[in-house]
């Protein structure tokens, strides 16, 4: 059986991302995949001919734009096309319509609230200089506060610095920032409950938290502080779906001489005497390595594919620990055409960005309510997308397909496991919700792929389809991701690494995490390094 | 009119303590208070004839460097031994809690009690320093700052690697996740969550905000078990007025501060005394407010006074309480399920989830459906607080929110006490005929009664960004207000909250400096 210098465990979009910056630095790497597929979470499928739906993912934005260009991602045929827009559609019906020019969007809010119109230029500034700070994290290794290594205090050195140099107010807005609820913080910028509720969204968005909930403040810049080329806080499509990102590290990976093997599930990472060695396939191979890398989320990697025995005690601990909740939902629906929404000027921004069915501040948290009891609320948060309307190569002429993200959606039901019949259930209920909203839409239905939590754990792997591969909360981020004292890629296991998004800086398709567990393996093997300084553009 | 060092207004727990010191060190004290009775929400009141109680029922962490400086054993103040906690069930199978021991849980979740709870308090005692201390401003004085938050930092390192690293972990997680890791009981988890989220619009799936209030109230000598005072929480209160009246303090009852006269001229503002409800105006060299940041500098300064920004942040502090205080005058002493006495304190709250659908109302502006609660009967301890054989019973009940829909129309105040009434029932038959005479005091009642912005207990919100050196925000964090001459003692200064005597102390030694 042939060796190599690195297994990699996963084809999601940071196996990848690490395997190309391992083989551009001269290792020989492969790549294991379980399913016939690549792109883990960021994939693009034909399940129904002439569809291509990204099935899980479905907006880029977080991609570290400098990867993007030192992989060349473009010439391996990424191309990202942004929203123009989106329509937020409120409890009532009405709408607002979200512009991408600053003025028509100032007009628009103020229909709402002239206060809030002004508030939001406030709003806007303030976000983006918290993004800068996290901005500034995401390509480098979180420090390790106990140790005394030379390193680790230059780190932290480099934080406590920044915070001094921010000075007391900066500081200040900055742990009040971290620790509130998004309910609070947009309280400080706005009055209307719509506005705030469409705004409030991001910070739900994949978290087992609410709009009410401390915490989900930071989620909510966790989704604004990425960019599409470099215009932070954009969002926009990958043309061809998701699976064009992933397709296209995979080609930078081949083309550095990387392998991927697919239809390779791993059943076991091979330890011997203390030190991983390659990975056991389900198929009965053996794949060998000088070191392994696990793209697998943290509570899956130390509970299903390693033997207890093989690891210390406390890591098993920490991993039935590890908090992962899966509370998303992905229905995905190929349309005969491009429904027509109510209210919406000549059916504007539909078929040229996002449409959000955010309700209210009450709807949002109601919704986050139903999940704590085991089961989805009849009107829950959509964020949809028909990415069709401005993207050709995904769905034949004159069709559509239409991406919807429902927040919430429990791994478990109170009253069971997931059945097919549930699942279809869960499905209903947002075609009704949106078939409120567009009259008609039911009947332009072609097809569609309902994935509650439990089948994006049984396809993709992640553990209760939690998309952040494991919460992003305070007590899991920076020096405590996945857990403390285990932040730095390197794993108990000697020559083992992380390199998923359960790893710093977490979800999101980044390749941040990649990247970073490529430098770190990098310096350990005495290689010289190959993954960029972010330029973060500020 | 006669002119003073110090004015304290306030006769609250902490406005008292700071009154003392400051006349401890010679200083001239007038304290004025707006009611006819001492010790704010620590006072005791008849509710009904014969019946006394105090809005806040336990001392759980009071400041044992406030006892000594004042001596308040001397003056009368000395510890009930600390009495059990108990998650009530239904049938009697009740979870009790003391000190390192826990009863009517399995052999394994007493060996995980003991381990948690051992930590904790080796997290609280990392920590001990901090809350005596004035945090100096960040970015002020490399020479403070590194004193001060180093030394914090080195007490933590000093835990041990695997400590540090925990702490870091658990500092901000939400009680549900902390308790599930450890622990297999429902009430056992319910319990121990209690005193985390109690007081603040949290519930146990809350992250950020509950473990520092815990780490703050295992900070006092009983690591947080329920501890009174002999004699009630009115001997803490009548302790304070010995001491303060011992030092020379001078307290005047019935006596509301209309404002704090501030002064304006070239060299700028300066507070020169109070003007009285009747327009008498008392001037002294320093002004102390143990009142709420909100009603310092809104009601007795003065927007107008203070810097637009500073007004803004003072202006969204969480102040909003979303506890209500329910009182029972009692024929006799209740007989629950599988208790022998209701001693120390009873929490109905039979596990996580119960707390957690119960804020899931208040987060609507609504009254808790199903009521989870803390009681305890503090007659039991003090007949005194009860006639012969009587008793009265104190209640923290959650949740009632301080916006409610109605705005606490009589329907809705009826409504949810009976619920309450119906919850206790469920527990101890036969309560509701033992009830002679009951109140709800909802957070606007305390309000009203108290003075207190929102009703809130600890005059604001006990989370992160309003802990600490930014308690209650950077600019006021070190008792000093912006406006010279002018000083804050209370609950909403740092490090605030519950029974403690420590801000009071906290800010005499800065007015001292």
């Amino acid at each position: 059986m042939k060796k190599y210098d690195a297994v990699i465990i996963g084809a999601g979009h940071n196996g990848l991302t690490n395997a190309a910056y391992l083989a551009k630095a001269g290792l020989n790497v492969v790549v294991v995949e379980k399913n016939d597929y690549i792109g883990g979470a960021a994939v693009s499928r034909e399940l129904e001919p002439g569809f291509w739906y990204s099935s899980c993912s479905y907006v880029c934005s977080m991609m570290r734009q400098v990867i993007h260009r030192d992989l060349d991602l473009t010439r391996h045929g990424l191309m990202l096309v942004p929203y123009l827009g989106t329509v937020s559609f409120a409890d009532d019906g009405s709408t607002l319509l979200g512009y991408h020019s600053e003025g028509p969007n100032y007009n628009e809010l103020r229909r709402l609230s002239p206060h809030d119109a002004d508030a939001m230029f406030r709003f806007m500034t303030d976000l983006e200089r918290y993004s800068t700070l996290i901005r500034k994290t995401l390509l480098r290794t979180p420090p390790d506060p106990t140790s005394f290594k030379p390193r680790d205090i230059q780190e932290l050195i480099f934080l406590a610095k920044t915070f001094w140099e921010m000075g007391e107010e900066q500081v200040y807005e900055y742990i009040r920032f971290f620790t509130m609820s998004a309910a609070e913080f947009l309280e400080d910028y706005f009055e209307n409950d719509f506005i705030k509720a469409v705004m409030a969204t991001p910070g739900i968005i994949g978290t087992a938290l609410g709009v009410e909930s401390p915490g989900s403040a930071y989620v909510l810049l966790h989704h604004v502080m990425g960019d599409v080329d470099g215009n932070i806080g954009a969002w926009g499509l990958a043309r061809g779906g998701m699976g064009a990102i992933s397709n296209a590290l995979a080609s930078a990976l081949k083309a550095h001489g990387g392998d991927i093997l697919t239809g390779s599930g791993v059943d076991q990472i091979i330890v011997r005497n203390g030190a991983a060695t390659g990975v056991a396939l389900e198929n009965g191979d053996e794949v060998y390595g000088d070191i392994v890398v696990s793209n697998l989320d943290a509570k899956r990697t130390f509970t299903k594919v390693m033997d207890r025995k093989d690891i210390p005690e406390e890591i098993f601990k920490k991993a039935e620990n590890f908090k992962i909740r899966g509370s998303s939902g992905k229905v995905n629906i190929a349309l005969s055409g491009l429904p027509k929404f109510n209210n919406v000027p000549e059916n504007r921004y539909i078929d040229r960005g996002g449409q959000q069915f955010a309700g209210s501040m009450r709807t949002l948290e109601k919704a986050y309510d139903s999940w704590k009891r085991g089961t989805w609320s009849e009107d829950p948060f959509i964020e949809a997308v028909i990415p069709s309307a401005w993207d050709p190569t995904v769905a034949p002429a004159g069709k559509h397909w239409m991406s919807n993200f429902i927040q919430y959606c429990p791994p478990k039901l109170a009253d069971g496991p997931w059945t097919p019949v549930k699942r279809d259930q869960f499905g209903k209920t947002i075609i009704d919700k949106i078939e409120r909203y567009a009259p008609g839409f039911q009947d332009l239905i072609v097809h569609m792929e309902v994935r509650t939590p439990h089948e994006i754990e049984n396809e993709v792997g992640l553990t209760e389809g939690n998309i952040f591969q494991g919460e992003l909360t305070i007590d899991q981020l920076l020096f405590n991701r996945p857990f403390p004292g285990y932040a730095q890629y390197r794993m108990p296991v000697k020559n083992m690494y992380m390199c998923g998004s359960s790893t710093h800086p977490g979800g999101g398709v980044s390749s941040a995490c990649g990247a970073n567990a490529a430098r770190e393996i990098l310096m350990d093997l005495k290689k010289p390094n190959t993954v960029p300084e972010d330029d973060c553009y500020d | 009119m006669k002119s003073y060092d110090a004015i304290v207004i306030g006769a609250g727990h902490n406005g008292l303590v700071c009154a003392a010191l400051l006349a401890k060190a010679g200083r001239s004290v007038l304290v004025l208070e707006a009611s006819n009775r001492l010790g704010g929400l620590a006072g005791e009141r008849e509710f009904h004839p014969g019946f006394h109680v105090a809005p806040a029922h336990s001392v759980s962490h009071f400041s044992s460097a406030v006892a000594d400086e004042l001596s308040l054993s001397d003056c009368g103040l000395t510890f009930e031994k600390p009495a059990p906690t108990t998650c009530l069930g239904e049938n009697g199978d009740h979870v009790e809690v003391l000190g390192e021991t826990v009863k009517g849980v399995s052999a394994d979740d007493q060996k995980a009690y003991l381990a948690y709870r051992q930590q904790l308090l080796r997290f609280a005692g990392a920590l001990d320093h901090v809350w005596g201390k004035t945090l100096p401003r960040i970015g002020h004085g490399l020479k403070d700052n590194a004193l001060v938050y180093g030394r914090a930092g080195l007490a933590l390192r000093l835990l041990g690697k695997e400590d540090m690293r925990e702490f870091a972990r658990v500092l901000t997680l939400p009680m549900r996740d902390l308790v599930s890791e450890h622990f297999d009981d429902p009430k056992l988890q319910a319990l121990l969550s209690w005193d985390g989220v109690l007081g603040a619009r949290m519930a146990p799936r809350s992250p950020n905000n509950a473990v520092m209030p815990l780490l703050l109230r295992m900070s006092g000598e009983s690591g947080g078990d329920f501890v009174t005072p002999k004699g009630g929480v009115q001997s803490v209160t009548a302790a304070l007025q010995n001491a303060a009246e011992k030092a020379g303090v001078e307290i005047k009852t019935a006596c509301p501060v209309r404002r704090i006269v501030v002064h304006g001229d070239e060299n700028g503002l300066k507070a020169t005394g109070v003007e009285l409800g009747d327009g008498d105006i008392i001037s002294a060299k320093t002004i102390i407010s143990s009142a709420d940041p909100k009603t310092t500098f809104f009601t007795l300064i003065g927007a107008e006074y203070l810097d637009i920004e500073f007004s803004n942040r003072i202006n969204r502090l969480r102040t909003n309480g979303y506890v209500a205080k329910f009182h029972a005058a009692l024929s006799g002493l209740p007989a629950f399920n599988g208790l022998s006495k209701p001693e120390g304190r009873m929490i109905i709250a039979p596990e996580l989830d119960a707390i957690e659908f119960a804020f899931d109302d208040a987060k609507y502006g609504e009254p808790a459906e199903k009521p989870v609660m803390e009681i305890a009967f503090p007659s039991l301890a003090n007949p005194g607080l009860a006639p012969n054989g009587q008793h009265v019973m104190s209640a923290h009940v959650m949740y009632a929110p301080y916006k409610e829909k109605s705005n606490w129309s009589d329907a809705t105040r009826a409504a949810f006490s009976r619920r309450i009434i119906d919850t206790i029932e469920k527990y101890a038959p036969g309560f509701a005929n033992l009830i002679i005479h009951s109140e709800l005091l909802t957070p606007t009642d305390l309000e009203r009664e108290y003075g207190v912005t929102g009703g809130h207990w600890h005059h604001a919100e006990l989370a992160f960004d309003q802990m600490l050196m930014m308690r209650p925000t950077y600019g006021a964090a070190q008792y000093k207000a912006p406006i010279p001459g002018v000083y804050l003692c209370g609950a909403g200064c740092h490090p605030g909250g519950g029974v403690m005597g420590l801000s009071g102390r906290n800010a005499a030694r800065e007015i001292l400096k």
